[in-house]
């Protein structure tokens, strides 16, 4: 057991490394993009809930594209080309996030926005002193499931040979090899696991006293 | 001065408020009270445009409400409502300073006047500053959401039923502190209420709604006497009587349950009592129940010592009364300088009660009212 390690590390150490990289870079950029749309569009929906209940359903159809057809679809247009990967991914992880944002602007108590009105707030002042700040709990929850699924959709990346941890998984099922399967999807669990991890401490630091579930 | 002149409020085709017209003074206390659904908070909302006034005018110092920008309309009115009103995002600091940081006051100015409308409810800074709506108890809250309202110092404060959440101790003490704000700041202020023994123990004036229509429109002891219509009889409870404070005696009008501290307690012991009474002072007696002075939350945080009795700390304050004087001069002896409340003495100085404003009203509603649990 200690020995595969061992070998797998002498054979695959500096791949598994650059993998990494390459896989955190792809779940940065498109998460970090998915996050600014879903944000934004998020806060203009919650302004028309009415026109909002058509428009989500129809927006979580996108959800249910498999993200191969995907992939795929955008590889034809786009080429061979990192813009590819980010792309999709980044359109995977809108989702998430601008659902979360939208609940979470919409469920704050009407009776807390009336009385920022009443003390003389502007509705902009409302959005970003109150409406915001209360539902960011929701949208990190949002942000948090969003790079989870992200981590493990980037995987696909190496499908069109872009690299990442992808890589190990389809050259392990290639030739069908257990531990290179394992190499690529133990790695990105624990990438995944990290960062969910990472988002609960900055949503915990972030979060006032006065919103926090347990003191 | 604010004027309703014929003002009609619609919800779609539902018209709550048919024709209403009434003036409130500069530094009038109102109450408007009335059934539920009567309109209250509807006129209430349309003084700070939360609610669109569908007809007529309302003016404010002969200004239609409507031609002023309604956001320096709302940052010139204070605004509390029942439960829910503070930011729970925010601490107490930065709620009490929504407004003026909306005015874009100083930071030196903003801090002063928190620390001095902390002072004036006895909350201290340091203690409450930086705690979060969650972290304080109900009253502490509501005490919060008033100061917000007077924070930058508005000329008129609507206040929405905003006590109604409170338990009755707490609310007691929450009416003699607003009150006394009104009598020292003299503020127009505007407040609903459904509570009958609340507008007669706070209001100038009492607004009675019915329907969207004014029943009547009078001073508590006008309205006891000669309540408008039966609804209003109703809503003073039993039938009102003749009445005739002047053979009252201060045992009437006291209240039996005192806050009372040995004084050879500690200080810690004492502040919790406090705390856990949401009162600032407690009557200080010596093992035969006699009275030797008050005791001040403010004295034992600026001169107590941690685990120290409180003798030392014990102020001897003349706000006694007999407890078979006459109610009469135990009112005008709170008026004067405005106390807080006397405590009444027996003969051999044992501690009998204490009167308060709210004990006083209660008396005299109950002596009106034909009930006995004062
Ligand atoms: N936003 C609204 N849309 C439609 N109708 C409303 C709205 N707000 C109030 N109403 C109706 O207007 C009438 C007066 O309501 P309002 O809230 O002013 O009553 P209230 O006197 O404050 O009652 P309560 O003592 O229950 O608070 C009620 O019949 C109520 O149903
Ligand atoms: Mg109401």
């Amino acid at each position: 057991m200690f020995k595969a390690l061992s070998d797998f590390f002498d054979s695959y150490g500096n791949m598994l490394i650059s993998s990494i990289f390459i896989h955190l870079k792809f779940v940065f950029i498109s998460v970090a993009i998915g996050f600014i749309i879903a944000f934004i569009l998020g806060i203009l929906l919650s302004r028309v809930p009415k026109l909002s209940v058509i428009l989500i359903p129809i927006l979580s159809i996108f959800q249910t594209i498999p993200g191969l057809v995907f992939i795929g679809v955008l590889f034809l247009y786009l080429g061979i080309k990192d813009i590819t990967v980010i792309i999709a991914l980044a359109i995977y992880a809108i989702f998430p996030i601008l659902k979360n944002t939208y609940v979470g602007l919409i469920s704050v108590d009407k009776k807390i926005i009336e009385a920022a009105q009443g003390c003389g707030m502007n509705p902009f002042q409302v959005l970003w002193k109150i409406e915001i700040p209360l539902a960011m709990p929701s949208i990190i929850s949002g942000l948090r499931m969003s790079t989870i699924y992200t981590v493990s959709w980037a995987v696909l990346a190496a499908m069109i040979g872009l690299g990442g941890l992808g890589e190990f998984v389809y050259r392990g099922i290639e030739t069908n090899n257990t531990t290179l399967i394992l190499g690529g999807a133990i790695p990105s669990a624990i990438i995944a696991i990290l960062l969910g991890y990472l988002i609960d401490k900055v949503q915990y630091h972030f979060t006032p006293r006065g919103l926090r579930k347990e003191p | 001065m604010i004027e309703f002149k014929n003002v009609k409020k619609a919800y779609q085709d539902n018209v709550v408020i048919e024709d209403l017209s009434f003036t409130i003074n500069d530094g009038e206390f109102v109450c408007i009270i009335g059934p539920s659904g009567c309109g209250k908070t509807t006129t209430l909302k349309m003084i700070n445009r939360l609610h669109k006034v569908n007809g007529g005018e309302i003016l404010i110092d002969g200004t239609n409400i409507n031609d002023i920008d309604v956001n320096e309309l709302r940052k010139s009115i204070g605004y509390v409502i029942q439960h829910i009103g503070l930011f729970p995002n925010m601490n107490v600091k930065q709620n009490i300073s929504v407004v003026p940081t909306l005015l874009k006051w100083s930071k030196d100015k903003i801090d002063l006047r928190i620390k001095e409308l902390m002072k004036m409810i006895n909350m201290p800074f340091d203690e409450f500053a930086y705690k979060y709506p969650n972290e304080l108890s109900g009253g502490q809250q509501q005490r919060v959401g008033v100061l917000r309202a007077l924070a930058a110092n508005p000329n008129i404060i609507l206040m929405d039923e905003p006590f109604g959440a409170l338990d009755p101790i707490t609310r007691d003490v929450l009416q003699d502190e607003l009150r006394n704000i009104h009598d020292q700041l003299k503020k127009t202020i505007i407040f609903v209420t459904h509570d009958m023994d609340e507008a007669v123990k706070m209001a100038d004036r009492i607004l009675f709604l019915d329907g969207g229509k004014i029943l009547q429109y009078a001073t508590p002891e006008e309205m006891l006497k000669n309540p408008g219509t039966p609804l209003i009889r109703e809503f003073l409870g039993k039938i009102s009587y003749d009445y005739n404070a002047s053979d009252l005696t201060c045992e009437d009008v006291m209240r039996k349950r005192v806050y009372t501290v040995y004084n050879k307690e500690r200080t810690l012991k004492c502040t919790s009592i406090m705390k856990q009474r949401d009162v600032a002072s407690l009557v200080v007696v010596d093992h035969n129940n006699r009275y030797l002075g008050i005791i001040r939350i403010e004295d034992i945080k600026s001169e107590g010592v941690p685990g120290e009795t409180i003798e030392k700390l014990i102020r001897k304050e003349d706000i006694t009364v007999l407890i078979n004087s006459n109610a009469r001069d135990a009112f005008s002896e709170l008026e004067k300088d405005n106390k807080e409340y006397l405590v009444v003495l027996k003969r051999d100085r044992q501690v009998a009660g204490i009167i308060t404003r709210s004990s006083m009203a209660k008396a005299l509603a109950s002596l009106i009212w034909g009930e006995n649990d004062v």
